[in-house]
């Protein structure tokens, strides 16, 4: 196939390249709709001046890139996948000594007007070097070596992205636990991830003291309906007492300690209001600065979600229709371009939008999860997934917290938030997938 | 391998479609289940504003506009606005100085915010405007002229009457279910207050969206749910604003009250209460102020005492103590008495003014000459009437025709908080008495004086109805409404005719006759006017007052009360004056130059000269004066600590100029600090 015949479009999924030009067309309606103040639309949109110009341009940029990447051989790719991976860790470190603080972030990089943020492009190096490494034929995932190393590839720039104070970029990061989970991690860790996920929601929820009641409680009625093959077996007594141990330890001591020292205050506060509590902070510890802060972020945090709430709240079935929604065009909701974008679209389209939208994502997921499976080569199924999990951990955190229900972590919206690097990196993502896919046929290693 | 975990892809899609399915359902929850986030998203970006009409404009009876609206600007400030503006300029213009307009700065940043315009001086006055308007584009936008409507009051006269209107306070908001808003202008008193539904007109409501800093960015929805405001509509009265002018003159100086009514159809020609106040007073920027001074005043400035001063009769309720006892026939016409300067007849004498033998010979004598004995005995007589059997059955009897009168019940003027004067019930008596009292305990009600009181209004009111021979209509200011409606039911009861009692008219022919000789030769000769028939009664009361909590007899209130001409009567008039002695003294010479200018349209240079004498003279209770002393000389003090403030003030050195720009500067820099900024996990 080598360049005798090349066709650009061959073995292109042209379903998914629609929903990506809708889905970004729609964000940049929707910054329009939020941003747009009676200038002249010509003239705002060659300006580059106009949040939406500037979108518009992004998108052209991102476009430019897709019919690269469709013109690059597939190979290219895992060739390429470790160089590129150590290029984005290098690239994570470069920010530290070269960074410009922007609200409060230490993550960008400045040229000019336009700026770089690695953390967010690092996603794509990650997925290709996870896919390189899980694709490899001499590994098990049954192995705690293979495990460890996997961990690691994702967890170095998890960690670089943490200290730039990016922590929901990094938590991104954790998505590609579902890569891991498809390519043969033990099951054992899903449910023992979900169980910990219950338990520190459990630990929010209920007081500490009834939480450690009821935990003996079920231990105990455990040990009863269980007696008769505990009488068989007596080590499964000491499995059960380990598991009540360890769950009484993170409720009491683990999250507490986690809250207290690991996060900071305001985030601890971020976590309680989504449950509708106020952080009871140990005034001796904490230093006055921090207390100050943490009021503000409890008044902003709250402020954010509240808006939002009210915004997307207000728009009904069938919305307000575009350009017509109050709260999204008059600033209530902050951060409205960027990461409460999807206020615009509850708020303008109404229930009937929302679900739409939330279709077309959960569509463009379901699809790649489609494509991941009929690849011939493991390397582009790991891929694909590492996509659909980003794409899912993105969608679900950004629309979850502007409706209050997942605590407000600033990670865009996939295609439709404004910033020219999410665009650049989620375009990327998508057209070297489509690249990938196209060479369906192919075994790559 | 991939064959292995082939199942994985399943568990996978569950959890993704899971999670879709939680943002799904709260997406239903919080756009369809509730509608609390509608209202709170109007709540949040549109603002109701409510659009006030013109108020309407009060006309005299010869179309001369009594109250009416002017223009006046406040000076308002927006403080974001105010980065590098020359704010020494405006300081030097309102002649205000650093910390003051630091203070105000300050309070309109609390009350309104940084984003939005607050007033920095209301209501400027002439001078300071125009000085403002020629230099305002060097201050714009952090200041601009905003117009604002205010009432005015071109004779400054009639400030009872007229009432004024004034901030909506919360008792009245809860009062009227919220149909005004904080803020609202609205009648607190007199005719501005009686008529407040017709003189507001009807509100206009604009709805404007707001932006997150509640800047108004423009109209909802196009205006479609807006409403136009009507101006509130003109009420035509009856008032001579010339007469209610020398009224108010002729009161200067005193205490007491002038009401002149037209006795045909009711309508108030005058009505003045003394002391007063120039009704301007109470609008414009300095309101508060002048309200609270006229509130302390010991004279009482804001007490309308035409309509609730409550006082003795005395002698003025003579002429109808004789149609109730002609009426009863107990007495004839020429029933005489021989009085020798004191009544007899029960315990303690009565004394009477004139001694002479004969002055109480008949009815048109006893009246001309005010003989207490003649009306004691007639009153006794009336109450002790052998077909009542009962002393109490005679009481309540001649109680219903004082209340036919008018007296002891509210007669339902156009004025708020009219008060209702005196007639004691036979309760009152039963009680003070233990039941065994007689026509002897109160004979004094006889002669207008023990627990009786009346308040001028009703007074006036007691001689239209004689001069009626009969009957009245309810006081009132108001003779008709611009652009009439159905549901004007406003005036309706004032076009009723009310008939007193069946007493003949023969016998009001006699009671006119004998108080036309009350001014002819009786006791008011002093009110006599050439060319007109006047019917006139004067009256003498005495009264009591706590003085430093002691029961004291006070001097004599004053009373003339007259109707003219006799024939064909145009006007009735009351006029009482506290403590200023015998009727004929003051009362008399007012009433009859009320009664002149009215009939006559002008009074010769004499009849000045005299209006000149009365308006000099003071009558006010030493103790008033004493206590409104003690006052001013706090008020003084107030002042003159204000002075010394002033000029212990320094003027701005440049080191205190660059302090000054700085101070501007800090509140802009707090005014441009981002309210939410905004920092992720």
């Amino acid at each position: 196939m080598k360049n005798s015949s090349f066709d650009i479009s061959k073995g292109v999924d042209w379903s998914l390249v629609l929903v990506y030009v809708i889905l970004v067309v729609t964000g940049i309606a929707s910054i329009f709709a939020t941003t747009y103040r009676d200038e002249n639309i010509v003239n705002g949109f060659l300006s580059l001046t106009t949040d939406y110009s500037r979108q518009t341009l992004y998108f052209l940029i991102s476009a430019v890139l897709a019919v690269f990447i469709l013109l690059t051989d597939s190979k290219f790719y895992t060739a390429t996948a470790n160089i590129f991976y150590v290029f984005g860790i290098i690239l994570l470190i470069l920010v530290f000594p070269f960074h410009t603080d922007v609200k409060g972030t230490k993550s960008i990089i400045r040229f000019s007007s336009f700026q770089l943020q690695p953390a967010e492009l690092c996603k794509i190096f990650v997925n290709l070097a996870l896919a390189k490494y899980l694709s490899s034929t001499d590994i098990a995932l049954s192995k705690l070596k293979t495990m460890f190393i996997a961990a690691s590839l994702v967890l170095i720039p998890a960690i670089l992205t943490i200290m730039q104070s990016e922590t929901g970029l990094a938590l991104v990061y954790f998505s590609f636990f579902l890569v891991i989970y498809r390519e043969g991690l033990p099951s054992a860790f899903l449910s023992i991830g979900f169980s910990l996920a219950v338990l520190v929601v459990l630990t929010l929820l209920i007081d500490q003291d009834i939480l450690a009641v009821g935990l003996t409680l079920l231990a105990g009625f455990v040990v009863f309906f269980f007696k008769r093959q505990i009488s068989r077996r007596k080590s499964l007594i000491f499995v059960v007492f380990a598991i009540w141990a360890f769950s009484v330890g993170v409720q009491r001591f683990a999250v507490p300690y986690f809250f207290n020292h690991v996060l900071k205050p305001y985030q601890v506060q971020r976590i309680y209001s989504t449950v509708g509590k106020d952080f009871q902070v140990d005034t001796k510890t904490i230093s006055e600065e921090d207390l100050k802060k943490i009021e503000e972020k409890k008044k902003a945090g709250n402020y954010n979600v509240k808006q939002s709430k009210i915004a997307i709240g207000s728009g009904g079935f069938f919305g307000k229709g575009l350009l017509k929604g109050t709260q999204t065009r008059y600033d209530f909701v902050p951060e409205q371009r960027t990461d409460f974008i999807f206020c615009t679209i509850g708020e303008g389209f109404g229930f009937m939008g929302s679900l739409l939208l939330l279709g077309l994502y959960l569509f463009m997921i379901f699809r790649v999860i489609r494509i991941a499976e009929r690849q011939r080569s493991s390397f582009s199924r790991c891929y694909a997934y590492g996509v659909a999990s980003v794409l899912f951990f993105h969608v679900f955190i950004n629309i979850g917290m502007t409706i209050g229900i997942v605590p407000v972590i600033g990670i865009p919206l996939p295609f439709m938030s404004y910033g020219g690097t999410a665009q650049i990196t989620f375009t990327v993502l998508l057209f070297i997938l489509i690249r990938l896919d196209a060479d369906r046929q192919m075994i790559l290693r | 391998m991939p064959a292995i975990n082939q199942s994985r892809q399943n568990v996978i899609r569950l959890i993704i479609g899971i999670s879709f399915l939680i943002l799904i359902i709260r997406l239903l929850f919080l756009q369809l289940a509730s509608s609390k986030y509608d209202l709170l998203a109007i709540d949040n970006a549109v603002s109701k504003k409510v659009i006030f009409p013109e108020r309407g404009i009060v006309f005299d009876r010869k179309g001369k506009s009594i109250l009416e609206n002017t223009q006046t600007y406040d000076l308002m400030i927006l403080p974001t606005q105010l980065m590098g503006l020359d704010t020494q300029g405006v300081c030097a213009i309102l002649k205000i100085e650093l910390p003051e307009f630091k203070d105000r700065l300050l309070s309109a940043i609390i009350k309104n915010g940084r984003y939005r315009p607050s007033i920095f001086e209301a209501s400027l006055s002439t001078e300071t405007f125009v000085q403002l308007q020629e230099n305002i584009y060097r201050f714009e936008p952090g200041f601009f002229l905003q117009e604002r409507p205010i009432r005015s009051y071109p004779y400054k006269a009639a400030a009872h009457v007229l009432g004024y209107v004034g901030e909506v306070d919360s008792s009245i908001l809860k009062r009227t279910n919220f149909f005004y808003q904080i803020g609202d202008y609205m009648g607190l008193s007199g005719l501005e207050r009686f008529y407040e539904p017709i003189l507001m007109g009807q509100r206009g409501v604009r709805y404007q969206v707001k932006d997150n800093k509640n800047r108004i960015v423009g109209p909802y929805e196009q205006g479609r749910f807006d409403s136009i405001a009507i101006a509130g509509r003109n009420l035509r009265t009856y008032m001579d604003i010339d007469l209610q002018v020398l009224a108010e003159r002729l009161l200067k100086n005193k205490l007491g009250a002038i009401v002149a009514i037209e006795p045909k159809t009711g309508g108030i020609l005058a009505l003045a209460s003394g002391p007063t106040y120039d009704p301007n007073q109470l609008t414009g920027n300095q309101r508060r102020n002048n309200f609270s001074w006229l509130l302390r005043d010991t004279s009482r400035p804001l007490f309308n005492r035409a309509i609730k001063g409550q006082y003795p009769p005395g002698s003025t309720i003579k002429p109808i103590q004789a149609l109730v006892a002609l009426d009863e026939g107990v007495i004839t016409p020429n029933f005489g008495l021989n009085c020798r300067g004191a009544y007899l007849g029960c315990r303690r004498p009565i004394s009477c003014e004139e001694k002479f033998a004969g002055h109480a010979a008949n009815l048109r004598l006893a009246l001309t000459h005010s003989c207490n004995s003649y009306f004691s005995h007639i009153y006794r007589l009336t109450i002790d009437n052998p077909n009542e059997r009962t002393t109490v059955n005679g009481y309540l009897r001649w109680k219903r025709y004082m209340n036919s009168f008018g007296l002891g019940v509210k007669l339902g003027v156009d004025l708020p908080s009219e008060d209702r004067g005196y007639i004691p019930d036979t309760s009152f008596y039963n009680r003070i008495y233990n039941k065994s009292w007689s026509s002897c305990t109160n004979v004094f009600l006889g002669i207008g004086q023990g627990e009786m009181q009346a308040t001028p209004l009703q007074m006036a009111n007691l001689m239209s109805i004689i001069a009626n021979k009969g009957y009245y209509y309810i006081p009132h200011f108001v003779k008709s409404i611009d652009d009439p409606r159905e549901s004007d039911t406003i005036l309706n009861r004032y076009k009723i005719k009310h008939n007193v009692t069946n007493i003949p008219d023969t016998f009001y022919n006699i009671v006119q006759m004998a108080m036309q000789e009350v001014v002819e030769s009786g006791t008011a000769r002093g009110a006599r006017i050439e060319g007109i028939a006047m019917s006139g009664k004067t009256g003498t009361a005495e009264n009591y007052g706590i003085i430093y909590g002691k029961r004291e007899k006070l001097a004599n209130h004053s009373w003339f009360v007259c109707f003219a001409p006799r024939e064909n009567p145009k006007i009735a008039v009351a006029v009482v004056v506290e403590n200023a002695g015998f009727g004929a003294t003051w009362a008399g010479p007012m009433a009859s130059l009320m009664v002149e200018k009215y009939l006559k349209d002008t009074l010769s240079q004499a009849r000045w000269k005299e209006v000149e004498r009365i308006e000099s003279k003071e009558i006010i209770l030493p103790i008033v004066k004493a206590k409104r002393r003690a006052l001013d000389s706090l008020r003084l003090q107030r002042l003159r600590n204000k002075q010394l403030r002033k000029q212990a003030f320094v003027p701005l050195s440049p080191f205190d100029e660059k302090n000054h720009e700085r101070i501007i500067l800090a509140f802009h820099l707090n005014a441009l600090k981002p309210d939410h900024e905004e920092q992720f996990i």
